[in-house]
């Protein structure tokens, strides 16, 4: 009988382990491993072979030939990021235009969702929907799109014309400008919904609390409601900042040929140049230099739910 | 004029014709969409006044403490506090402060932060707060927590920070929506007699919102008691509860026997109606002018019904047998139901003054209840 309760006990733990082990395994998997093949990689040396790259690990060839292979990889291609300025300035520029986006998008995301979360409440459910509504269409459909409205013969420069605002079509498709303006559209749900949710649990009275101890509207919003919201705006701006800094679609089919960014570097690294070590240092660097937001972005969630008890 | 129960302190700027209302306000209505909160309603209040309105969730009270802090403006009517027509004023510049049901304190503000929030407003210096913040903290007996967050209180020490944020300021008057509502029961008495004490050494005008019969009368100088948005009575406690002006203010406050009559004779203040219901002839003093046939009420407290087995010298009216149909002991005091004969059920209490009884009432003892001419009250309306 007490045998039986242990042997119970014993398997209900090494249930609740395997539960556990099944995430783990599934990042241990599609996570470590490949990122482990890629750093692997961006110690080879480039070869005009496939794989496009040597040594090549082969498990037909035994152990001790495999051994002797690791000895062939270098940081060579690391060196060579440092040596050529052209990486240096892409993942500069990365960084300004992530950057410059997070804020614009934090700029136009805000009161967005401060408008939603101050709706009746009957509303805010549609609201909400029309935010999340653009996901049903094709990322890349609506990146095309804004080719449409952008370009010189585009939408924006027709109702512009037609509007007598100006004379000329501006040129807005392949430049920097298209790039932020692909951002911010894209990303800004990313940007409304956790500052929605951070608005939206906020007890309204304490804004009326603000008022009625001699706040004026604007100084109760900057004394109150911003600080308050301010998780949500610091989960909305990472969650912008590092997906905008490794962007590729929007800078390529928005931006022009002088919009640098570590995304395009790396996509015409192992497209153009077939050099897959390269790039995949490339790569590796960008997760290092993303590291340090992720990690602010995880401590930062870690305190708002602390202080949210 | 009639007194009843007991006085507090003596203050009753009401009956001085001479005293000028503090807040006034003036056939107020408050319509939101088609709903009415508030309807024409006048009130008086006066400085240093312990004022509480009184009613049931939905009756127009928050309302009113809302209109006059200037989170509401009243759809007609004025409201006016020491003599300025509030109308327009907004909420930050009104000299009135709220402590709020849920007290809203700033969650990223310390205890200080809270309270020195409306000074940093208002331009105070800095030596000016800081001193402002010692003294409120010490008059709330919190001065070891002013670094905390509000989230590191216990609810009665933030219901206390909420009330020094309040006061801070000085306001004319402090407006307390529900403010012992989120206490336990033990603490809700403890902090009615520090409000009350507060309130009278800082000499403010306090006006509160309760849906506590308790908390209202143990407080308030006056109690309006409201129903619909509209006030059915604004007397002291002991009136309310005493001679209270209608059937619905009888009813809500505290326990009452209301028995329908009419009446036989009036004559000299004194009626003489018969309750069919409980097949009772019932003689009441009575201020009112009353005629015969008249359909009236006639409300009395169960305390002051007397219950005992022997039938009372003098049967032929205000008493009536019946059987015990339900016994509450509450320790203090004891509770009766008693059924009559004829179906209809009276509540009488008594209170447990002799700790030992002999042949104590039991279920389904025989009894008889009775009451004086002056134990109750013939209503009208």
């Amino acid at each position: 009988m007490k045998k039986n309760a242990a042997m119970q006990k014993l398997i209900a733990a090494i249930a609740g382990r395997l539960v556990i082990a099944v995430p783990y395994l599934w990042l241990f998997l599609f996570f470590l491993v490949p990122f482990f093949i890629v750093v692997k990689i961006s110690l080879s040396q480039v070869a005009m072979a496939i794989p496009a790259y040597q040594p090549a690990f082969d498990l037909s060839q035994g152990f001790a030939a495999n051994f002797e292979k690791l000895k062939q990889l270098s940081i060579d291609n690391y060196r060579w990021l440092l040596d050529d300025a052209l990486y240096f300035k892409a993942y500069l520029s990365s960084l300004f235009i992530a950057g410059v986006s997070t804020v614009l998008t934090l700029i136009v995301g805000y009161p967005l969702a401060y408008g939603m979360a101050r709706a009746p409440s009957t509303l805010r459910p549609t609201l909400l929907m029309l935010v999340i509504l653009p996901f049903w269409t094709s990322f890349l459909i609506r990146v095309y799109a804004w080719i449409g409205i952008l370009k010189p013969e585009g939408l924006l420069n027709q109702f512009l014309m037609w509007a007598h605002v100006i004379d000329t079509p501006l040129t807005i498709l392949n430049t920097n400008t298209a790039v932020f303006i692909g951002i911010v559209y894209s990303y800004l749900p990313f940007m409304v919904l956790p500052i929605y949710s951070a608005l939206e649990k906020m007890d309204y009275s304490l804004v009326e609390a603000a008022q009625d101890l001699g706040s004026p509207p604007l100084a109760a919003f900057w004394k109150i409601t911003f600080p308050l919201s301010l998780p949500g705006v610091i989960a909305g701006s990472f969650l912008v900042f590092i997906p905008a800094m490794g962007e590729f679609v929007i800078p390529d089919l928005l931006g022009g040929s002088q919009t640098l960014m570590i995304g395009k570097t790396l996509w015409s690294e192992f497209f153009s140049n077939r050099d897959w070590p390269v790039s995949s240092a490339v790569a590796v660097v960008l997760l290092v230099i993303l590291i340090v937001p992720i990690v602010l972005f995880q401590r930062a969630q870690v305190r708002a739910q602390e202080s949210g008890k | 004029m009639e007194s009843f129960g007991s006085f507090r302190r003596k203050f009753a700027p009401w009956n001085d014709p001479a005293v000028k209302p503090y807040i006034q306000f003036e056939n107020v209505t408050k319509v939101f969409g088609d709903f009415t909160a508030v309807d024409d309603l006048s009130l008086n209040v006066f400085n240093r006044e312990f004022f509480a309105l009184l009613g049931a969730s939905g009756c127009g009270k928050s309302t009113l403490l809302r209109m006059l802090a200037g989170f509401e403006e009243p759809s007609s009517g004025r409201i006016l506090l020491d003599g300025q027509d509030l109308r327009g004023i907004p909420p930050y510049r009104r000299p009135v402060n709220m402590m709020f049901q849920s007290y809203a304190l700033f969650p990223h503000m310390t205890v200080e932060g809270n309270i020195a929030f409306g000074l940093k407003q208002d331009g105070m210096a800095k030596s000016e707060i800081d001193a402002r913040i010692g003294e409120m903290l010490k008059l709330v007996k919190l001065e070891q927590f002013a670094k905390r967050k509000p989230h590191q209180l216990s609810g009665g020490q933030r219901q206390r920070v909420a009330l020094a944020r309040a006061v801070a300021k000085r306001p004319k008057v402090l407006l307390l929506d529900e403010p012992l509502g989120a206490l336990d029961k033990k603490l809700r008495e403890e902090t009615q007699f520090e409000l009350m004490d507060l309130q009278y050494k800082l000499g403010l005008t306090f006006m509160v919102v309760t849906h506590d019969q308790e908390e209202a009368m143990t407080m308030a100088d006056r109690i309006a008691v409201m129903d619909q948005g509209r006030i059915m009575q604004v007397a002291t406690p002991a009136e309310v509860y005493e001679a209270p002006a209608s059937k619905f203010v009888a009813d809500f406050i505290g326990n009452v026997n209301i028995l329908d009559g009419v009446v036989e004779k009036f004559a000299n203040g004194e009626a003489e109606i018969s309750a069919a219901a409980q097949g009772l002839t019932i003689r009441a003093e009575t201020g009112k002018t009353l005629s015969s046939d008249q359909k009236v009420w006639f409300a009395v407290r169960p305390e002051k019904i007397r219950i005992s087995r022997e039938k009372p010298e003098n049967a032929s009216f205000n008493a009536v047998e019946g059987e015990l149909w339900d016994i509450a002991y509450f320790g203090d005091m004891t509770v009766f139901h008693v059924r009559l004969d004829n179906g209809a059920l009276i509540k009488a209490s008594s209170l447990n003054a002799v700790r030992k009884v002999d042949n104590p009432l039991g279920y389904e003892d025989r009894v008889w209840v009775s009451f004086d001419t002056d134990a109750g009250l013939v209503l009208t309306a």
